[in-house]
């Protein structure tokens, strides 16, 4: 059933005439015009699909769009702010932290919200935050050594 | 379902026109001897500098042999073609794909060195059919080790005639003028300067080479050998990197596809009624080929699940269990691939005698990214966007399906996300193609998850059966080597063994009808990973016969010294210190050779006895691959073959009952993921006054054997059956005695 849903996307107000329980994945990607969002699978294993959904990262696939209404989103294209790269994306670019990227906007994504809650995560716990998102080019060393490096220098630290 | 996922099929391809005759000048300024649509094409292509270079015929034979014998005739015209334009930028049109492995940083690193331009400079045109000369494809790590040298003979040549025409312009010889960050200066007046874009400004210079022009000294490279980071970084941590499901046409519609239930099921009816009725719904039959179109994909998946059809199952009972001991029933002939010696002598020489057969399941590509194509048709005209490792492949696919010519049809590449030799199945592109041209819009086809596991050509199962002997010394004097089905790709053993024979029954993924119950095909180092699973076990089967280190065991017993290299570097930066095994520490070694490259490894695990679950806690991997381009590049390479291969070595397995695929999502077919994550460490060997070699596949082919090892070393338990799941770890402990 259509309905007119309003939240914010990529800090910008959006207003959609849509059915409310189709996925967030698919009205971002085909009626919003966005494509860093990536379908995996479709069904919540692979993270491909992770946004940001009021700072949580939320596996957009299986998200109905009505659950964001009233609610802040961000995508991979809304993560650097005024013309300046986020944090962990420079980390990932200086840590060579994908191959094929096809995961990369899912890994950022939940990285940013891990260290949102936990800004100074050990590798165990690394490890488990990004669990559930699959990377099948085994870029999975270099991620960890990205999100360290960030981790590192919100503490204060060096962050090489 | 008939086996043709590699349509590879060169008798498509316009006959060899070389358009040189012996005693010719390397250099042809005539576009004699191309096709008349690459005539054209060069015409459109622009001014400034152009070079369009041949592979010798050899390196394109190496190619065929290396791909698993798809070379059956040789491609004609000319394979790689670079710009200078007359801005000064360097273009390189290549066939060649990116899909992580990394060519367009290394490609553009040689460029930019054999040509002195900083690497900003040069810009990777690729994948697209219309723009960029005929390519095999993108697999088998060939990309640098066939495509540099010609390409890097481009450059040369390019170089060369900028010189010249600085000569002209500086008049001053061109032996007195060097070139430098795109510009020729005179070496003793440096400001005497003039810019690439200077000279090639309002020319248009063609040269085609054949003969090997005079390359730049690896030692004065400034680019290669030296650590770059990626150059699609950017795009890719911004989103900004499109794949085929990204690209995006005005009234495009998306389809959702019948399927059947296993392979080999036909279908018998179909009822669209009820999914016809949804608003914005169009209903589109080809054949068999039933689909369901709307703007959404989710709306057309939705719609699909409305549609009744029914299927006529075939009767087969072939699961992932007897598999095994089907391959055997239905193997042919063995064709010996090497032999020395005297098996006889062999026997009798030895004082240790180790029988054991080996067993490898099914195993998928599994790439993030699912098949996808866009396609739009335009009168006689079809231009594709898909997700391929071979764009020229899905061309003539596409040609063939819609019968027109393959001049018609224009395939792009964008971004591949992930292929491991998967992508070279074109399938979803034909389906876009046919369904376009019958809806008269742009069809976009992305498979579902489900759909990517059903319709992947895995891994070939295979068995291999050994038969091998030490004598007292501790040496190896009988290898009886036979493989089932696997390829022969890694079958032949380099140690140095008297009496030997390798024999290879059936071949990867070409067997004939009645072998697989479904498509196979070439995974991420084809056949090798089987063959050095098998061989690598078997050699510490030996090496505990002798009551000897395995490492020691193996050093004894090779004479090749790149292998000895490797093996001594990975064991000494490991700490290896020599025990037998069961040591109880948990340290496994293995060596392997692919793609000319050589690999050794060593892994330290622990298992827990009770549930059977292995934690692979540190790799260490040594690699030599002749120069190395990009060593990072490499390193990056070698890691995520380490951890890719950490799935078939523990878990990933496809189970089947006949021609139905029982793993269907990520939740029951797991791949490696970041709590696996073992310490990993990589060690480039330096052999830089050797060719390059390949660096995207090597690493993989020994995690089988090494975690194996490392799982005996720990439980005294021998797996013989990948993949090492739990159960299978209970049980090969429960034999041991
Ligand atoms: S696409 Fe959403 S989890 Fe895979
Ligand atoms: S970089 Fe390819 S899936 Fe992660």
């Amino acid at each position: 059933m259509e309905q007119a849903i309003q939240f914010t996307l990529n800090n910008k107000p959006v207003r959609i005439a849509a059915d409310g329980e189709r996925k967030l994945l698919w009205v971002l990607r085909y009626d919003l015009g966005l494509t860093g969002p990536k379908c995996g699978c479709g069904q919540g294993y692979c993270g491909a699909c992770t946004v940001l959904v009021a700072g949580e990262a939320v596996r957009s696939c299986l998200m109905s769009l009505k659950d964001v209404a009233g609610r802040e989103v961000v995508t991979i294209e809304g993560l650097a702010r005024n013309g300046r790269l986020h944090p962990v994306q420079e980390a990932f670019m200086e840590h060579d932290a994908m191959q094929c990227g096809y995961c990369t906007p899912g890994m950022i994504l939940e990285a940013v919200a891990l260290l949102r809650k936990n800004p100074k995560p050990s590798r165990e716990e690394i490890l488990k935050s990004m669990d559930d998102n699959l990377c099948r080019c085994g870029a999975h060393t270099r991620i960890v050594a990205a999100i360290e490096s960030v981790a590192r220098s919100l503490s204060g630290g060096p962050t090489r | 379902m008939k086996d043709e996922y590699l349509e590879l099929d060169f008798r498509d391809l316009p006959d060899r026109k070389t358009g040189q005759t012996e005693g010719d000048s390397p250099l042809e300024q005539s576009l004699e001897g191309f096709s008349a649509d690459r005539r054209e094409f060069l015409k459109v292509v622009g001014g400034g500098i152009l070079v369009l270079v041949s592979l010798g015929e050899g390196e394109l034979l190496a190619q065929g042999r290396r791909g698993g014998g798809f070379g059956r005739q040789l491609p004609s015209d000319w394979n790689a073609f670079l710009r200078i334009g007359e801005d000064g930028r360097v273009s390189c049109f290549t066939g060649k794909i990116e899909m992580g492995q990394g060519v367009a940083t290394s490609l553009a690193q040689m460029l930019a060195d054999e040509l002195n331009v900083p690497l900003e400079n040069v810009d990777m045109v690729m994948g697209d059919t219309d723009l960029c000369p005929w390519d095999m494809g993108t697999f088998g790590s060939m990309s640098t080790r066939f495509f540099g040298p010609p390409l890097r003979a481009a450059a040369a040549e390019a170089r060369a005639v900028l010189l010249q025409l600085a000569a002209e312009h500086l008049q001053t010889p061109a032996a007195e003028l060097k070139a430098e960050n795109g510009a020729i200066s005179v070496k003793e007046h440096p400001e005497k300067k003039v810019s690439y874009a200077e000279l090639t400004k309002g020319k248009r210079i063609e040269r085609r080479l054949k003969e090997k022009a005079v390359l730049e000294e690896v030692s004065e490279f400034t680019i290669v050998g030296k650590p770059v980071l990626r150059r699609d970084a950017l795009e890719k941590v911004t989103g900004k990197a499109q794949y085929a499901a990204d690209v995006r046409l005005p009234g495009m519609l998306c389809a959702a596809i019948l399927r059947p239930p296993a392979h080999g099921a036909t279908l018998k009816s179909v009822d669209t009624s009820e999914a016809e009725r949804l608003p914005g719904v169009r209903i589109v039959k080809e054949g068999d080929l039933v689909a369901v179109l709307h703007k959404h994909p989710d709306n057309a998946a939705e719609a699909l699940g409305k549609v009744k059809a029914e299927f006529d199952r075939p009767q087969s009972d072939v699961d992932d269990k007897t598999i095994f001991d089907h391959l055997l029933k239905v193997a042919p002939e063995g064709k010996t691939v090497a032999s020395g010696g005297d098996l006889k002598r062999g026997a009798e020489l030895a004082t240790g005698v180790v029988e054991a057969t080996y067993l490898n399941s099914y195993v998928s590509h599994a790439p993030i990214e699912p098949h996808a194509a866009l396609a739009k048709i335009e009168g006689e005209k079809a231009t594709v966007w898909a997700s391929t490792q071979n764009p020229f492949g899905a061309r003539d696919e596409i040609a063939r399906r819609l019968e027109i010519s393959s001049t018609n049809v224009r395939v792009i590449t964008p971004f591949v996300g992930g292929g491991f030799g998967g992508k070279t199945n074109n399938q979803q592109a034909v389906e876009a193609a046919v369904l376009a041209k019958a809806a008269g819009k742009p069809v976009q086809v992305v498979w579902t998850r489900a759909e990517e596991f059903f319709y992947d050509t895995f891994r070939p199962a295979a068995v291999v059966k050994i038969r091998s002997g030490v004598d007292g010394a501790g040496r190896i004097v009988l290898w009886d080597y036979h493989v089932y089905f696997a390829g022969e790709r890694g079958c032949q053993q380099f140690y140095d063994v008297p009496n030997h024979a390798t024999v290879s029954h059936g071949s990867g993924w070409t067997a004939g009808a009645g072998t697989h119950p479904f498509r196979t095909g070439p995974w991420r180092a084809p056949s090798n990973n089987t063959n050095s699973f098998a061989r690598e076990s078997q050699i510490d089967l030996l090496a505990a016969k002798a009551g000897a280190d395995p490492v020691e065991f193996r050093l004894k017993n090779l004479t090749d010294e790149r292998m000895i290299r490797v093996l001594k570097t990975a064991a000494e930066k490991f700490g290896w210190t020599p025990k037998k095994a069961p040591s109880g520490r948990g340290l496994g070694v293995a060596c392997g050779t692919d793609s000319g490259t050589c690999v050794a490894w060593i892994a330290e695990v622990e298992v827990d006895k009770t549930s059977g679950v292995v934690e692979v806690k540190r790799v260490v991997c040594a690699q030599e691959m002749g120069l190395v381009i990009n060593p990072e590049g490499a390193r990056i390479q070698m890691e995520g073959c380490i951890t890719m291969g950490l799935g078939y070595a523990l878990a990933e397995e496809v189970h089947f009952k006949g021609g139905e695929v029982r793993d269907l999502h990520f939740g029951s077919y797991q791949i490696p993921r970041f709590s696996w994550l073992p310490k990993i460490e990589t060690v480039l060997v330096d052999a830089k006054d050797s060719p390059p070699q390949g660096g995207g596949e090597p690493a993989i082919i020994g995690m089988g054997a090494v975690v194996a090892n490392a799982v005996f070393d720990a439980a005294g338990a021998r797996l013989l059956q990948l993949p090492m799941t739990p159960e299978r770890i209970k049980e090969a402990m429960g034999k041991r005695g």
